[in-house]
């Protein structure tokens, strides 16, 4: 047992007790902890191992930036890998897991790798696993993920939700430290709309941290006063537990809310977590800063930790790091430690300075070595005792079971670089500071911009408030601000011991200062490709403690300044963020908006079996009881449309209504066929090409009147053609007088098709309608009456070349229609029929869809090529005519016929010669669509053939590699049914 | 990203769909002397500047406006944006 609970002090609720497990352990802790200080309190320094050597590993930090106390939290469904313990607000009944160790965490099995160190250093997966290649997925990957890792998911569906939220602001403050609550103060007093967010349950920042004194107050006192005063603005939203993970174009933030984290499940109707797109019109960056370690042989020993961390963990959670404790620094602010824990009464046994005229802290017991460096530790599962080197070369051990260490602190400019923008060294500070070049309308203060005491931070937040403010049109008040310590930041750089030993700099992916000298030494010099070739900074923590070290030691070895040396920079998110919370609410079943057809429950109340149609939900086909097979039911119902009537949901077709006087030029351009003569009340088949001469879509168009025609779409090209419509009507031909509107959710359309859909139709549509061939012809269209009354469009137009009709009433009336229509056709013997009979009578038709319209198609392909117009400007004609796209060998829509009705054919197969290999080379087109013809009682297909409308009556072969299906066909026309076209007119 | 739509005041980007070079405003006439060369070079030839550049970008969860964004591929700042009808009226593009 190394720490304890300090008898008195601390931001934690010493009156409530919370109980919660580590590795199946029981412990206590206190409202205010997280699970690191509780652990700590609880005397546990031991708490995960490794990524790479499965090392030991302990608290480094107090915060977000923790390399290596990473643990699963919770169970279950529920377990959350590689959370670190450093930021899990405590809660009872918390159950917490140490990772990547087996069996158990103090015995580990895979310790065996640190024992192979030195053949496991940087590159050494590209070195070692080259050959064979096909080794690498299958066997090399596998064995290095199971050995090197993280914690692992629980496999099961995350049973909490995640949602998404909008905000504005005028002024967004990202961290609640002096700096950030003086903004915040300066802003919210002045009238502006702001929020103040901080990844920490209680606002402050490091005033939570430390010990001294603002005005006559304690700084988490006072910061707890700012809190409140602010917390009774109703102009400021406070969002504690929220960090801003990013900042993108135009004042735009990204913030996760961790609402329910630090409860054991989410509250009733609560999420677990909301990510927040912030809109602001400014934004103060006031993260503060890192500390970052000083490398030395074994430095990742559990009891050695940052010095801001272990005099946080004092002073905030009450808690004593170790019964002797010893500091190793290279600056002033190191020895704020020595004092403070001195001040709790905990035994500081040496403070070692690397600075040779390094101020005595005046600590009473303690020894003080300056120019005096630790160049190595020992203990077993935690630390012991340190080696020192004095000035003076002289070397020996110092008992400490608790090293606190300081290299300075590095401002967080993470956000500044997330529009590219670039870090500059500060030689003063010895620290990254944030360019010049930051994302508009932000500004930084405070440490963060490498204002590091306490007076500055207090200061520059006022200032940066106060410019937010008057840009906006409000008066800033004038300060009001405490007395604060306003120390000068003392450093001299240092940042690793030289000797034998490994030295770490990146805890999380065991990377020491012997692989950056080996990236050096293998050129792998520039720091972009030192972080690729070693791993440094990459991970959960992404180098936030390893970075600026790991440079300024390559710095070291090229002989560059940092300056020249550069920095990489950062991306969002800040900290990591769960796929969950990017998710939201769309997942599963919401994962997209699901389209009902009109009679979409009727068809449910008829058993239909549903297909995705696009967002659409479509009827595929009708069992009826005794039916096994899809295959009964989609024969039964083909032929029951070609013998009878069938009744089939067409709503999901685009319709676009386009009025105005110039609507027939309109259409007449966007489609190559001519449309500018279609009189009133006929129906024509479009083609829709893109400029680039290749089709686009097709469908029928109706002209309702002069200046009024409805065109249909394909299902799946309904949105892309509104919009190629409004491009052509707004951007190219902006001077016609043409209007258009969606109207697909409008109406109902019900396909009414075979030899008795007159006969039904005349029981419903109105007798003053005439529907005679001679009053309504194939191809006619117009505005009807039905039911007594209900006003709906009829349209004479069939896909599957019977007799038929498309029937379109107001979307609210298709249910009542298409029991209206079952109804009058009972004794037809009417049968509903789906999309898979719906595409069995249209390949029996040699109607194309949009396996043939692929957009590698022409009109030429598809045997239309006659119907582009060279007597008019249309969209694509042009290109259409292109050399390549008119050759007479060029492909060809045909008709496959199986040889053999028992083989089977299937769409994606490609077609060869009978004595030709199955390559490439010998391809001579492919099946865009097949099915078995009821009617023709044979496997039959339409495909795209080389030359083939010179190829009728020959025999090739349909091979289907991945099926292994090599099929004899018989090359036809693709009309299979009715070539004349004489029962679509009858 | 935010865009300033003419009628509908700030927009966000999610809200568009963006189709490319505004230059797609210059259909060359297709009855016309030359033309498969034009729609050649209409349809195939872009530049892809370093900095001011004029896009298509389509409202289609909104008013369904096509407007021209002049925007910088540096910075993505929006300089400027237009309604793409207007843009069209005033190169002298109309029936």
């Amino acid at each position: 047992m190394s720490g304890a609970r300090l008898a008195s002090g601390g931001q934690i609720d010493r009156a409530r007790r919370l109980e919660f497990r580590f590795d199946g352990r029981a412990f206590t802790g206190h409202p205010g902890d997280t699970l690191a200080s509780a652990l700590l309190a609880s005397g546990v320094r031991l708490m995960g191992r490794s990524f790479k050597y499965h090392r030991p590993r302990g608290v480094l930090t107090a915060g977000s930036e923790e390399p290596s106390a990473l643990v699963t939290l919770r169970s279950g469904a529920r377990a959350e890998p590689n959370t670190r313990a450093t930021v899990a607000e405590l809660f009872d009944g918390l159950e917490a897991t140490s990772q990547n160790r087996w069996p158990a965490l103090a015995f580990d099995a895979m310790a065996v790798n640190d024992w192979l160190a030195p053949f496991l250093t940087a590159g050494f997966y590209y070195k070692t696993f080259m050959w064979p290649a096909s080794f690498w997925e299958k066997v090399y990957e596998p064995i290095i993920r199971r050995a090197a890792g993280l914690g692992a998911l629980s496999g099961h569906d995350d049973p909490d939700d995640y949602d998404k939220g909008f905000l504005h602001a005028d002024l967004l403050v990202i961290g609640a430290g002096p700096a950030g609550l003086s903004a915040a103060l300066c802003a919210g007093r002045g009238g502006a709309r702001v929020i103040l967010a901080d990844e920490d349950f209680r606002m402050g920042g490091r005033l939570n941290a430390e010990s001294f004194a603002l005005g006559d107050q304690g700084g988490a006192d006072w910061a707890a006063g700012a809190v409140a005063e602010l917390a009774a603005m109703d102009n400021v939203r406070l969002m504690p537990r929220t960090t801003v993970i990013g900042a993108f174009d135009h004042g735009i933030y990204g913030a996760v809310e961790r609402v329910a984290d630090h409860l054991p499940i989410p509250p009733e109707g609560k999420p677990r977590q909301t990510l927040w797109r912030i809109t602001t019109s400014r934004a103060i960056l006031a993260a503060g800063a890192t500390e970052r370690p000083i490398a030395f042989a074994d430095n990742d020993r559990p009891g050695i930790m940052l010095a801001g961390a272990m005099r946080a963990y004092a002073n905030r959670w009450a808690v004593s790091p170790g019964k002797r404790v010893a500091l190793f620094v290279n600056n002033d602010d190191g020895l704020r430690t020595a004092r403070d824990l001195a001040a709790q009464g905990v035994r500081v046994s040496a403070v070692i300075d690397a600075r040779a005229d390094a101020p005595d802290p005046g600590i009473g017991g303690a020894r003080h070595l300056p120019g005096a460096v630790v160049t190595g530790s020992a203990g077993r599962l935690g630390l012991d005792t340190i080696t020192v080197r004095t000035a003076q070369g002289r070397e020996f051990r110092i008992d400490a079971d608790a090293l606190a260490v300081s290299g300075g602190w590095n401002p967080n400019v993470h956000l500044t670089c997330h529009q590219r923008g670039r870090p500059v060294w500060d030689d003063a500070l010895a620290a990254f500071v944030p360019g010049a070049d930051l994302p508009a309308g932000m500004a930084v203060a405070g440490a963060a911009a490498g204002t590091f005491s306490t007076h500055g931070a207090l200061h520059a937040g006022h200032a940066a408030a106060a410019e937010v403010l008057e840009a906006l049109g409000h008066t800033p008040t004038a300060p009001d601000l405490p007395q604060a310590e306003d120390a000068p930041v003392n450093l001299r750089p240092f940042w690793h011991v030289a000797g034998k030993g490994r030295a770490w700099l990146d805890f999380q992916n065991d990377v020491t200062v012997k692989d950056v000298k080996l990236a050096h030494q293998e050129n792998f010099r520039s720091v972009e490709h030192m972080k690729r070739y070693t791993t440094l900074g990459m991970a959960t923590d992404q180098g936030k403690t390893a970075n600026v070290p790991a440079l300024a030691i390559m710095a070291e070895l090229t002989g560059k300044t940092i300056a020249e040396t550069g920095t990489t920079i950062f991306r969002p998110p800040y900290t990591p963020v769960a796929l969950g919370t990017f998710a939201g609410r769309s997942r599963g079943r919401d994962f997209k908006p699901t389209r009902l057809t009109p009679t979409h429950h009727w068809a449910e109340a008829q058993g239909a079996v549903f297909t995705e149609a696009g967002l659409w939900l479509r009827a595929q086909y009708f069992p009826r009881p005794g039916e096994t097979h899809w295959r009964e039911s989609v024969d039964r119902e083909s032929l029951a449309v070609r013998a009878g009537v069938g009744l089939c949901d067409v709503s999901t077709l685009g319709k676009i209504d386009i009025q105005g006087a110039d609507a027939a030029e309109f259409v007449n351009r966007v489609y190559c066929n001519g449309f500018a003569k279609l009189p009133v009340g006929r129906v024509r088949y479009g083609l829709m090409l893109r400029e680039d001469g290749f089709l686009m879509d097709d469908g029928t168009t109706a002209r309702l009147a002069e200046d009024h025609f409805v065109m249909t779409t394909t299902t799946a090209n309904a949105v892309l053609v509104f919009r190629h419509l409004e491009f052509a009507r707004q951007c190219l031909w902006p001077g016609l007088d043409v209007h258009l509107i969606s109207t697909t959710d409008a109406w109902a359309q019900i396909a009414v098709a075979g030899p008795k859909s007159r006969v039904l139709l005349q029981r419903v549509v109105d007798p003053e309608h005439d529907l005679s061939n001679a009053a309504f012809p194939f191809m006619a269209c117009g505005d009807i009456t039905v039911c007594g009354g209900l006003r709906a469009r009829l349209f004479r137009i069939s896909f599957s070349g019977e007799l038929a009709y498309e029937i379109a009433v107001p979307a609210r009336y298709g249910h009542a229609l298409m029991e209206r229509l079952m109804d009058k056709g009972a004794d037809l013997g009417v049968t509903p029929y789906g999309v898979e009979a719906l595409n069995v009578l249209r390949i029996e038709k040699g109607h194309a869809t949009a396996n043939e319209l692929n957009g590698q198609t022409t009109a030429r392909d598809l045997g239309l090529g006659r119907m582009v117009s060279d007597k008019k400007d249309s969209i694509g004609a042009v290109l259409s005519r292109r050399e390549g796209m008119m050759r007479e060998d060029g492909l060809r829509l045909v008709g496959l016929r199986a040889v053999n009705t028992g083989s089977r054919l299937a769409a994606g197969s490609h077609l060869l010669e009978r004595g030709a290999q199955a390559v490439a080379a010998n391809d001579l087109g492919w099946v865009t669509s097949a099915c078995w013809s009821p009617h023709l009682e044979a496997p039959i297909a339409l495909a795209f053939l080389k030359g083939g409308a010179g190829r009728l009556g020959e025999t090739l072969r349909a091979v289907n590699l991945l099926s292994g299906q090599d099929t004899e066909v018989t090359v036809v026309s693709p009309h299979f049914i009715d070539p004349e076209g004489e029962r679509q007119r009858g | 990203m935010i865009i300033h739509h003419p009628l509908l005041g700030p927009r966000d980007a999610q809200e568009f769909t963006v189709l490319g070079d505004a230059s797609l405003i210059d259909r060359p006439d297709g009855m016309a002397e030359g033309a498969p060369d034009a729609f050649d070079s209409y349809l195939h030839l872009r530049d892809n500047p370093a900095g001011t550049h004029r896009e298509l970008w389509y409202h289609e969860a909104g008013d369904r406006s096509w407007l021209v964004v002049t925007r910088d591929t540096r910075t993505h700042e929006v300089m400027q944006v237009e309604l793409a009808r207007d843009v069209a009226l005033a190169a002298g593009r109309g029936r």
